[in-house]
């Protein structure tokens, strides 16, 4: 067995950050080698110096037991590396086939662009690694999973041999993972190498031959995968043993926090998209919303924050009605917002970090008095739930953006839980964060709970759902189509609901 | 909230139906009250096709029946703004196209009649007023293709008209004039593209800038050296007429298209080459992914400020062509600040031609087609005050950019210097 790549020796040096600390990497010949940790551990720095976006400051990269100089992508890919960003490098506007050529463009009568021939070959590649795409199609029209497959298509028409996944099941429906999954294995049988970035524990031990684990710019090691437990691969990425299961007493349920009768929600196109609902929560429980994202869960989120406006229903919150009110004013009578998309709702990623977090209450005492800000306040504020909440960061005055996710989404929490709430809406609380700080948000989340607030998670991770939720409730199109006790359902039983079948009562439950 | 917002919602595409048919009756009773009722029944208007010095094969003059013609105008536009309330036309452009054409023979007919109007001369002008326009908007579309904006387009024609003409009259020769205007083009591009593209200066700060140093440094040679040796320096002559044989022999077309000088030629030539380039070449693929997405076109090893220099450079080239046509293409000496504002008309036109090289050509016409009705109908005495066809245009691009007629996407990269 020979080893198509090395790295031997990486370091790489930013400003202040070590971001790769001598790493040393072996990819064996037809193998799927997992690159695990958590985000901020350095797995993407090293794929890009491998494929030639950042030069290294130390160490060697031998590919087929040559060492090769790689100072731009150029190289790489005639060294047989292709990459597949996390972030696609595709064109909306511009075609399948146009995205394909790109850089390496057949040309017919000497100069003219030749689609067919790009296309012929597409569908080429297409046919023998069972990457269906239409070549002719725009890249924006596209659902997710296909763009991937133009990216895996984009590489292979290089002729790369080395193919690097960065986080590539991130933005995938669990669907779409099975497929890929299945698209790797073709790609391993017709004789190429993989490299896997991931932070999700279980693909990595449903797919990977060989597992290389880095933490905080180091190498911590590599496992065999039959060895591998979840357990003890949570323990290398974080350093330090991990709860995977979320600890909590059982639920201790009072009064009605938040009360929803009968709610229809049209979109922004008008559609119809929440479609008579009802439910409530109580106060010291979690109602765990489950569902395929895109059956009404968003919209619902929105309207019971007041940034949709409802078509008819009725939302009180502790009996008082609130589906007329302005955003403002559902914030004030109590309920907290932790957005799905933080990046874009729930912060402002060019203000620094002190600003947001206190956002909500940024008119009001201590953080202003009269027209002008309290800088004094608003600094010991943040310095306070920096600290309280374990938001790592050189200091409260650099911008959001710069924070790694789970940390952007510590400063969310950090915010809302700082004042306080009756009810707590959290969309996707955990979504593309590591293990570490997943364990941390599902702890604060139990511990407002317990502190006998409402909590209505939403998410489209079941094992998520399960861990939080004391009751769950399943949409789909728009509907709700039970709602069930968290420890009378298993998986299986759900995920039948989340597709829109209802199992008879005799099987599934436990 | 969620980014839907920008996609056509069938309330609002309701919405721009009932607007259109709106628009086209009421306009259809404008039509009725302003010029019908005003134009005497039995009147004719001639419009002329014939061209007096021109090459073309004489064909009779059109004579209509003034009445006659505004009312079935009238007709038309509250017809179809009928049957698009009633049924919906999908196709905006035929409707700005229907709305554009009755108004223009309406109000051609009515202000003509019992009178000539050279039709085939006015078009002639159009073209002619509407190239330097387009070359600017040639030189917006290819710059902005590659994502960087250059409103300093006026202070390169500026710059170049003055090198054209100063280098003309000095050496006796229009061509040296030409090509000195095309290389001083480049030349300015090429420091815009230096500042924006080494130092990421913001774009439009760097153009303004050239704006600036044009208009100051041409107006002080011109008042300091141009006015005092005006036949030595400032007095080049203007390229010739050409006329293609054969195909300027056609009638009201040949006249328009084939008897004109070099610069709008090569202004024609030019519209159709950078289209070819920028759709259906390797280069134009990748100056277009540069535009939309540079990391993209990075990762795939294609190297972003090449193209961003190549691009903004040829640009300027073309804007310096375009200047060239204001002193050594159509008067023959330089005065002050004499572009007025064409450059910045050729951005409006390449919004509005959707960073495209046809339709910045075709929007570029329009602009140059208003500007030479204002003329003619000057000399017609019409009872408009001429100010006031001046504005058309131009209130028509601000409602095209508020975007009520179809939205235009610049690229989507457009003035964001790129970061490795």
């Amino acid at each position: 067995m020979t080893n198509v790549l090395e790295l031997r020796g990486i370091t790489k040096r930013f400003p202040g950050v070590l971001a790769n600390d001598k790493i040393d990497i072996t990819l064996r010949e037809g193998k799927i080698l997992a690159l695990l940790g958590e985000n901020g551990a350095g797995k993407t720095t090293l794929m890009n110096i491998l494929y030639g976006l950042y030069k290294p400051d130390e160490g060697q990269i031998i590919v087929h037991g040559k060492e090769v100089q790689i100072h731009e992508p150029n190289d790489a890919i005639k060294s047989g590396i292709g990459m597949v960003h996390q972030h696609f490098m595709l064109v909306p506007v511009m075609t399948v086939t146009e995205n394909v050529m790109l850089g390496v463009e057949l040309t017919k009568n000497g100069m003219f662009l030749d689609h067919d021939k790009v296309a012929q070959r597409i569908h080429e590649i297409s046919n023998q690694y069972g990457l269906e795409v239409d070549p002719h199609a725009l890249i924006k029209d596209l659902p997710v999973g296909i763009q991937q497959r133009v990216e895996i298509i984009k590489v292979l028409y290089r002729n790369a041999n080395i193919l690097i996944l960065d986080e590539p099941t991130a933005v995938l429906t669990p669907q779409e993972v099975e497929g890929l999954f299945k698209i790797l294995e073709t790609l391993i049988k017709a004789g190429k190498s993989i490299i896997f970035i991931t932070h999700k524990l279980k693909e990595v031990m449903s797919v990977a031959d060989d597992i290389s684990v880095l933490r905080l710019g180091r190498m911590v090691g590599s496992i065999d995968p039959k060895e591998a437990t979840p357990e003890k691969l949570a323990t290398m990425m974080v350093g330090r043993d991990v709860n995977l299961i979320v600890e909590k007493q059982p639920a201790q349920p009072k009064e009605t926090s938040l009360e929803v009768k009968n709610l229809f929600v049209r979109d922004e196109r008008q559609n119809l998209t929440v479609n008579g609902i009802s439910f409530e929560v109580r106060k010291g429980e979690v109602l765990g919303v489950a569902g395929v994202q895109g059956n009404g869960q968003t919209e619902l989120v929105y309207a019971l924050t007041g940034l949709l406006p409802i078509d008819s229903g009725e939302v009180t919150l502790l009996g008082k009605p609130i589906h007329h009110n302005t955003p403002r004013q559902i914030l004030e009578s109590g309920v907290a917002h932790i957005p799905e998309d933080r990046q874009r709702h729930g912060l402002i990623l060019s203000f620094p970090i002190h600003d947001n977090l206190m956002l909500c209450t940024y008119y009001k005492e201590p953080f202003a008095r009269g027209v002008s800000l309290q800088q004094k306040a608003i600094f010991s504020n943040a310095e306070e739930l920096v600290k309280q909440y374990d938001v790592r960061t050189p200091n409260i005055y650099v911008n959001a953006g710069t924070l790694s996710g789970g940390n952007q989404q510590k400063v969310i929490v950090a915010r809302e839980f700082s004042r306080p709430i009756e009810l707590l809406i959290a969309s996707q609380p955990t979504r593309g964060l590591d293990v570490g700080s997943i364990e941390y948000i599902h702890k604060q989340i139990i511990k407002k709970r317990d502190e006998g607030t409402g909590v209505l998670v939403v998410s489209s991770e079941l094992d998520e759902i399960l861990a939080l939720s004391d009751r769950i409730a399943v949409m789909y199109k728009g509907q709700i189509m039970d709602i069930l006790d968290a420890n009378k359902v298993n998986k299986e039983y759900l995920g039948l609901l989340m597709a829109g079948i209802h199992p008879s009562e005799t099987m599934g439950k436990k | 909230m969620t980014n839907t917002k920008t996609l056509i919602t069938p309330a609002s595409a309701k919405r721009a139906q009932i607007l259109y048919g709106v628009v086209l009756i009421v306009l259809g009773l404008l039509i009725y009250l302003l010029f019908v009722r005003t134009t005497e029944a039995g009147v004719t208007t001639t419009f002329g096709l014939n061209l007096a010095n021109a090459q073309a094969i004489k064909v009779p003059d059109l004579v209509v029946p003034a009445q006659a013609t505004v009312l079935a105008m009238a007709a038309i536009a509250i017809f179809v703004g009928a049957y698009q309330l009633a049924r919906g036309i999908p196709s905006t452009s035929t409707l700005i196209g229907v709305i554009a054409v009755t108004f223009i023979i309406a109000f051609l007919t009515w202000s003509a009649q019992d009178k000539s109007f050279s039709l085939t001369g006015m078009l002639s002008s159009s073209l002619v007023r509407a190239t330097p326009i387009a070359l600017a908007a040639l030189c917006g579309v290819i710059s902005e293709r590659s994502a960087v904006i250059n409103i300093g387009i006026e202070g390169i024609m500026l710059m170049a008209a003055q090198v054209a003409v100063v280098t003309a009259t000095v050496s006796g020769n229009l061509y040296v004039g030409l090509v000195s205007a095309i290389i001083v083009g480049g030349l300015v591009a090429a420091f815009h593209a230096y500042l924006v593209i080494h130092f990421k200066v913001d774009q439009t700060i760097s153009s303004v800038a050239i704006n600036i140093i044009g208009t100051g440094t041409t107006s002080f040679i011109s008042s300091r050296f141009l006015q005092k040796a005006t036949d030595t320096l400032n007095n080049s002559g203007t390229f010739p007429i050409i006329s293609i044989p054969v195909l300027s022999k056609i009638p009201v077309l040949g006249p328009v298209l084939f008897e004109n000088n070099i610069i709008v030629y090569l202004m024609l030539l030019l519209v159709v080459i950078m289209n070819i380039v920028i759709f259906y070449t390797p280069w134009g693929l990748r100056t277009r992914a540069v535009g939309e997405h540079p990391k993209a076109a990075d990762t795939l090893g294609v190297n972003v400020y090449l193209v961003r220099y190549v691009n903004v450079i040829i640009g300027g080239m073309i804007a310096g062509l375009g200047g060239a046509y204001f002193t050594i293409g159509s008067v023959g000496r330089f005065d002050e600040v004499m572009t007025s504002g064409k450059g910045f008309i050729g951005m409006a036109a390449m919004i509005f031609g959707k960073w495209n090289p046809i339709g910045a050509f075709t929007s570029s016409l329009i602009f140059g087609f208003a500007d030479s009705l204002q003329v003619k109908l000057q000399i017609l005495k019409v009872p408009i005050p001429s100010e006031f066809l001046l504005m058309a245009p131009y209130i028509v691009t601000m409602i095209i950019l508020t975007g009520v007629v179809g939205r235009a996407i610049p690229p989507a990269a457009d003035g964001k210097p790129y970061e490795k």
